[in-house]
């Protein structure tokens, strides 16, 4: 029943040598802590255009997460992931329409209201 | 075993019905198992997505009180960071001592990755702490509320797998590292390195782009 | 010591809540002592109450969801009796304080505990045996989702008696639901029980996605499942999708009742709409969580009832993942009014707009499957023609209301109120009429009468159209919804027509009342023997009625679609088979004892008995370890077992 032909695969279970498992958390966790550090750094600094820092910064955190889902969780594109792949997909879709729904619609709303005199 | 018995032998499948293509009958229990908590991590990265969408809403929302720039301190968010990447990486590691069937390993890793996890509660519950002390604690504004609010969901979540991560350790102590233990450990790593994940949209969206 | 609890919450001074408590009471203590005397707990407890088979699950959600339809529907009741004499200078009965505990609990009801339980009943109990498999992916799961929302149910009632429910609707918006204006423990009330069942409501979510992608008999490829389990798959994506943002929301909510925070407060900067936005992001998915599988029933029916297989299977999936995506992007739709610019309304009107379409597509395959089919009229057969009529009219209606403009003459008015009976009613509850009529013989062992039946039938649907034609017309009259007295006498006719139509559709729910009488004093009479009544086409209908409790002593191998018919035509050759040993998970328990808790603990938060609560939540974390420790939890069937039950089929 091990015939990789028929076996799913599921997030989080690593390859079967020994080297490259290993190798993968290890390189996962120099790449997340660069980016870490890169975010930190273009927050503090003005080494990136200032008006582009939240830009500059989400991709850095779609670049950690990233490297999080291949090296940590060990998400792949080969058949056998397609199952997890799809799921991840839809709840990235969900995030983004809960998220960019929310904030555009509601900017939109407060855009309308009156001014207050107090807060 | 798996919960159901095809009376055909799988390699006689014909290759297209392969799982992949989702013909090759119900999957074992592994699969079931890691696939049904990913589908629930994915459920809770959307109940975390509500919460950052409100704290997006109201984060300009201060009410007259302190903001941001003015409560954070990178410094403390950077060592946060740092644990909790680094307990991701040794989970990891343990989750690879536990497949290979080495207990001793894997309880150390367990351990190390309890202490990373428990420094990163320390610090955040510290922040916390202070933050009420100067009365910026959630009830003084909507800012607050929705900070407190995601930040402390991330948190609990934090301890409640802490939590978790001794009770299973204790199950690896008590009956070794048997399949359904394997598989709960399987879950538990999924779900801490979730929990990472979401704190990468916690700092650069929360503690990065609230700070300057 | 008891938080805010006191005498003063049992209403001694009004008479309806005190009377109807009263009877429910009576009610429930003679079914508990009648269950005593005749020695049936341990039949109940071993076989339903700690049981983690699908059937049987299935049976008791749909169980729960009927019942509560008599509470939501007596709700419904009071209301279209008030408003048809509360006119001009008549007060009615019902004053303003508890008509808006009745709208609040009806809607309330009925979408969590009588429209979710009934379509996550059907699907608990068809889907598995649909695939071919023996139970769902989590089993113990499943009951724990069971029995969380049971407790929900039950959190809702005790408000009858015990203290207050919420005046703040079924929706909950803030600030009315909020601290300074709903001090007490009805929007409590509200948000606790929903909160209960929402996490079982996402367990089966989990599950049932789980289910449906990894656990299918050998050679059910994607396109080889019965369109009820892709409408299963796709309403259950939404319940992963859409329930945590419920949760999130009411976690908000609660934490500015409880924690003093201000997330929709009007002081120190929180924000109203929030809710409101949120709220319906969870919102929209949900109505399609809800018809999504009545669709599923309606293909299920259409095919097996026409004597042909369902047309273009291949478009139906499609649609239906189309439906499933489309859904969480029209939300904006239910406030349209509510100061959005005409870009972000433009917008959802247009998404809500093209929503249409692949419902569009899948009322023209039903068609097309009836069209030169041999047509039985049997009474599921009725549900669909019924349905098919209702259904496309109030679907027309949301499509004018999904044109902003027009929605800014008719939002929350009447009209509304019209419209989204008609699809829920028309949609939801005739196709879960349809589907328990459908598979009733699969479970019991016997058809119910049809007579009795199609009474029911012709009663629910004269008496939905006398009900809300009339509310129709008043919305475009200007009339809005929720009102506890009419100003304008001129709109009482209407009224009472609709009133009428209430009633026409109370003597439905008592003719399905007397079918279940009747089908179970006369069932010899219609005894289901061969497991296949209705020349069905899927797989369930090849198990025995009802089925052994692992349904399939081997599970079939699939070559087609409507696998069942393709073995029917083919037939089966007569080799004698190899049985093996079958593992079936062991009753647990876990569900009914966190159930349990949970109730001990939502009316301690609600009441504010805080060491009750944490004394409920540690117990109840507790009681999770010590069950958790045991990690051998299935049982095994012999081979020999299975050879005996099977000869005996």
């Amino acid at each position: 029943m091990s015939d990789r032909l028929f076996e799913d695969r599921t997030p989080g279970v690593e390859e079967h040598e020994p080297t490259a498992s290993y190798l993968s958390y290890t390189v996962g966790l120099v790449l997340a802590i660069l980016a870490t550090i890169v975010s930190f750094v273009v927050a503090q600094t003005n080494l990136l255009w200032p008006p582009g820092i939240p830009v500059g910064l989400i991709v850095l955190a779609f670049a950690q997460i990233g490297v999080h889902l291949v090296f940590f969780l060990h998400l792949g594109t080969g058949p056998d992931s397609t199952n997890n792949i799809l799921a991840l997909a839809f709840g990235v879709l969900i995030v983004f329409l809960v998220i960019t729904g929310s904030v555009w619609i509601i900017a939109n709303l407060n855009s309308n209201m009156m001014p207050m005199t107090a807060q | 075993m798996a919960i159901a018995t095809i009376d055909r032998a799988p390699t006689a499948v014909p290759t297209e019905l392969a799982r992949g293509r989702g013909g090759g009958g119900p999957a074992s229990k592994r699969i079931v198992v890691a696939y049904g908590f990913w589908i629930f991590i994915l459920g809770d990265m959307v109940m975390f997505s509500a919460l950052f969408a409100a704290f997006a809403v109201l984060r300009g929302n201060t009410a007259g009180g302190p903001t941001g720039a003015e409560l954070f301190n990178l410094r403390n968010v950077f060592i946060e960071t740092m644990c909790l990447l680094l307990s991701s990486y040794t989970c990891g590691l343990g989750a690879l001592s536990a497949e290979r069937r080495h207990p001793g390993r894997f309880l150390m890793f367990a351990a190390v990755t309890f202490v990373l996890g428990a420094a990163f509660l320390v610090i955040e519950a510290t922040e916390f702490a202070g933050m009420v002390a100067k009365g910026a604690g959630p009830s003084r504004s909507a800012f607050l509320s929705a900070f407190f609010t995601l930040v402390g969901t991330h948190g609990v979540h934090v301890a409640g797998g802490l939590i978790a991560l001794i009770y299973l350790a204790a199950q690896v102590i008590a009956k070794g590292l048997q399949a359904a233990v394997l598989r709960r450990l399987l879950c538990w790593s999924l779900f801490w390195h979730a929990l990472d994940i979401v704190w990468v949209g916690v700092f650069t969206l929360v503690y990065l782009m609230g700070a300057p | 010591m008891l938080g805010k609890l006191s005498w003063d919450a049992i209403p001694f001074n009004e008479p309806l809540p005190l009377l109807s408590g009263a009877v429910v009471g009576i009610v429930i203590l003679a079914i508990l002592v009648t269950v005593t005397v005749k020695g049936w707990w341990p039949y109940l407890w071993r076989e339903w109450l700690t049981s983690v088979d699908h059937k049987r699950i299935g049976v008791m959600y749909i169980t729960l969801g009927l019942i509560m339809l008599l509470r939501g529907f007596s709700d419904a009741i009071m209301m279209r009796t008030q408003q048809a004499i509360a006119v001009g200078d008549a007060q009615g009965y019902l004053p303003p304080e508890h008509y808006d505990q009745v709208f609040s609990a009806h809607g309330t009801i009925m979408i969590f505990f009588v429209a979710m339980p009934l379509v996550i009943g059907l699907m608990n109990f068809a889907v598995p045996l649909q695939l071919g498999v023996r139970d769902v992916a989590f089993p113990t799961l499943n009951s724990v989702s069971l029995w969380l929302t049971a407790t929900g149910a039950l959190l809702v009632n005790m408000s009858l008696v015990i203290g207050v429910f919420s005046r703040a609707s079924w929706w909950g918006y803030p600030p009315l639901s909020g601290l300074a204006y709903s001090p007490d423990v009805g929007v409590d009330y509200y948000l606790w029980s929903l909160q209960i069942s929402g996490i079982g409501t996402l367990l089966t979510g989990i599950n049932f996605v789980t289910t449906i992608l990894k656990l299918r008999a050998p050679g059910m490829t994607y396109f080889r499942m019965p369109v009820f389990c892709w409408t299963a798959l796709a309403a259950n994506l939404l319940i992963v999708a859409a329930f945590p943002v419920l949760t999130a929301t009411f976690v908000m909510l609660l934490l500015d009742r409880y924690l003093d925070m201000h997330f929709f407060t009007n002081d120190l900067g929180g924000n109203q709409m929030m809710y409101a936005n949120l709220f319906w992001a969870w919102g929209h998915p949900e109505v399609y969580i809800l018809v999504l599988p009545a669709f599923g029933v309606f293909s299920e029916v259409a095919a097996t009832f026409s004597g042909k297989g369902l047309f273009s299977y291949r478009s139906m999936v499609w649609a239906t993942l189309g439906i499933c995506i489309l859904s969480f992007m029209v939300w904006l739709h239910h406030f349209f009014t509510m100061g959005a610019g005409a870009d972000v309304n433009a917008v959802f009107g247009i998404m809500s707009s093209i929503i249409a379409v692949p419902t569009g597509v899948k009322v023209f395959n039903w068609l097309f499957t009836m069209f030169r089919g041999r047509i039985v009229f049997k009474t599921p057969a009725l549900w669909l023609v019924g349905f098919m009529v209702t259904f496309v009219i109030g679907g027309l209606t949301g499509v004018l209301l999904a044109v902003p403009p027009v929605d800014f003459v008719l939002h929350n008015s009447a009209f509304l109120v019209a419209h989204f009976h008609n699809v829920i009613i028309g949609g939801v509850v005739f196709g879960a009429l349809a589907g328990i009529t459908y598979w009733f013989p699969k479970a019991f062992g016997f058809t119910l009468d049809e007579r009795w039946g199609q009474a029911a039938f012709w009663c629910w649907l004269i008496g939905f159209w006398l009900a809300f034609t009339p509310l129709y017309a008043l919305g475009l009259m200007g009339m809005t919804r929720r009102l506890q007295h009419i100003a304008d006498p001129s709109w009482q006719p209407l009224l009472l027509v609709a009133e009428v139509g209430a009633v026409v559709i109370f003597a439905g729910i008592l003719c399905q009342i007397a079918q279940l009488y009747v089908s179970i004093r006369t069932r010899e009479h219609r005894l289901d023997l061969t497991g296949d009544p209705w020349n069905g086409r899927t797989l369930e209908w090849s198990t025995s009625s009802p089925p052994p409790a692992y349904n399939f002593a081997m599970l079939p191998k699939v070559e087609t679609i409507d696998a069942f018919w393709h073995m029917k035509r083919t037939g089966r050759a007569p080799v004698e088979p190899v049985y093996e040993p079958i593992e079936i998970p062991r009753n647990s328990p876990a569900g009914f004892i966190t159930a349990f808790f949970a109730v001990v603990m939502g009316f301690s938060l609600i009441w504010h008995i805080w060491w009750l609560a944490i004394l409920g939540f540690l117990t109840a974390a507790t009681v999770v370890l010590i069950a958790g420790w045991n990690i051998d939890r299935e049982h095994e069937i012999s081979a020999a077992e299975v050879a005996q039950m099977e000869r005996a089929r």
